[in-house]
């Protein structure tokens, strides 16, 4: 219990101790703390803002699906649409092609039908006119009944 | 016990004494254990060979094995955190690289809460101050026996003073607690200068006035100050390194009566047992506190040595 020199061993050595703690151990173990309590902080703010990006990117995603289904529906539409109009138009040309032939088969029809009278006519013309100079026995002179025959044929 | 014939006062007396080396006087009378006297001619260094021949030595004198396990621990403590630093790594920690970071984290904090200046010296003299303390402590939860035994053995001795807790010894809580009184006077100097020093302890608590009359009762308070002042700057390390010791010294008592009953029969002898293991859980709580308390006050002390009062505070 006595006080003596111990007292300034003491106060040597603790002095010792403490400049080594602070030179040699407390700024190594402090610095890499350090240094580890940024890469865990930073490490969490990546995980962060990765999931804060992994949600934009699936809004993105769900968007840009949305637009392509619209747009794909969009596209069948107008498709739709398109081949309605083509067959309808097809149907339209086609009547109308089927109203020209028939045009143009009445109109070859009666060509054909006067054609035929025509020849028809000459014939029955010739025929009366064969007819006729066989019954007046050549008595008749061709030239002058003529007008007379034609107006009869006309009248067929 | 160390000897059979031993008395239970002798056998306790034998416990808190340190083993010293110091200079007897010359002219010192030596008794030796056959009774010889032997005249000193000389002033010798010297072992002590008793506890009056300690006392002799006076002021001159080292205790050897409060130093040995106080050097011994503190180089344990910065062996132990130095082969942590050197491999210190920002991955994963792993095994002793947990427990020292978390002492530092530990440390850090506390620091942080008590001492608001930069001064990166603090949180190591702070490290320092907390495991080297709890080490020291925990050589109180060793059996009060067993070490002394064993130097008693490896010695062929069987008077062999041995302590092994530093803490027990007031040379070693006041060295460390007047090491602290000296860095709060070196800091406060360093910080406030010496006239901001000699101010903080002259112009507190009462504020002497330099103007019209008061200025007759200016003397008077700066010498009231200063009393009140060196008062309370003084008392810090008494009462630090008082604390530690009065704790760990009164549990070390306690141990040692608790092994006085060892002797005295198979019944007591188990009731000493229990009691010992009751008094050693409990003082586990006494270990760290008192090391914490040391290490916190200091931190304080520490804080207000680097605080710098507003100066218009004296002159309005």
């Amino acid at each position: 219990m006595n006080i003596n020199l111990t007292l300034f061993a003491q106060i040597i050595t603790f002095m010792f101790f403490w400049w080594f703690c602070h030179a040699f151990v407390w700024k190594f173990i402090r610095n890499a703390m350090t240094v580890r309590e940024k890469k865990i902080a930073d490490g969490l703010e990546a995980a962060d803002r990765a999931s804060r990006d992994l949600e934009l990117a699936q809004d993105k995603a769900a968007q840009q699906l949305r637009l392509a289904k619209e747009e794909a529906a969009g596209i069948i539409d107008g498709a739709n649409k398109r081949a309605n109009q083509i067959v309808e138009e097809a149907k339209e040309r086609a009547r109308e092609e089927a109203g020209r032939i028939k045009v143009a088969a009445e109109a070859e029809v009666a060509l054909e039908a006067n054609r035929a009278k025509e020849a028809l006519r000459k014939q029955v013309g010739a025929l009366v006119l064969a007819g006729a100079t066989k019954v007046l026995e050549a008595s008749i002179d061709e030239s002058a009944h003529q007008a007379l025959v034609e107006k009869l044929a006309a009248g067929l | 016990m160390a000897g059979e014939s031993q008395t239970t006062t002798g056998y306790i007396q034998h416990h808190l004494t340190n083993l010293t080396y110091g200079k007897l006087p010359a002219g010192y009378e030596r008794v030796d254990h056959h009774g010889h006297v032997e005249k000193l001619e000389t002033a010798t260094w010297t072992m002590a060979e008793s506890g009056a021949e300690a006392k002799a030595m006076g002021f001159m004198a080292v205790h050897v094995d409060s130093m040995a396990w106080s050097i011994g621990l503190g180089l344990l403590f910065s062996l132990l955190f130095w082969s942590v630093a050197r491999k210190m790594h920002s991955g994963v920690p792993r095994g002793l690289q947990n427990a020292v970071e978390m002492v530092v984290e530990f440390i850090d904090n506390t620091v942080n809460e008590g001492f608001h200046h930069k001064n990166p010296t603090i949180a190591p003299l702070a490290m320092t101050i907390f495991v080297w303390i709890l080490l020291m402590n925990t050589m109180d939860l060793i059996p009060v026996d067993v070490l002394p035994r064993v130097a008693q053995l490896i010695t062929g001795n069987p008077h062999q003073f041995f302590k092994v807790v530093p803490t027990t010894d007031p040379n070693i809580t006041v060295g460390m607690s007047l090491a602290v009184f000296l860095l709060i006077i070196v800091f406060s100097i360093m910080k406030k200068g010496v006239i901001g020093f000699i101010k903080e302890l002259t112009f507190h608590p009462f504020h002497p006035s330099f103007h019209g009359i008061g200025i007759l009762f200016a003397p008077i308070l700066i010498v009231i100050n200063f009393a009140l002042e060196s008062i309370a700057l003084i008392s810090k390390p008494i009462s630090l390194g008082l604390r530690l010791f009065g704790n760990l010294y009164a549990g070390e008592m306690i141990f040692i009566l608790i092994a006085t009953m060892f002797g005295a029969g198979l019944a007591l002898g188990i009731f000493a047992g229990v009691l010992q293991w009751a008094w050693a859980v409990f003082h586990i709580l006494v270990i760290v506190l008192q090391a914490f308390v040391f290490t916190v006050l200091t931190i304080v002390y520490m804080g207000m040595a680097h605080q710098v009062e507003d100066e218009n505070q004296f002159d309005h």
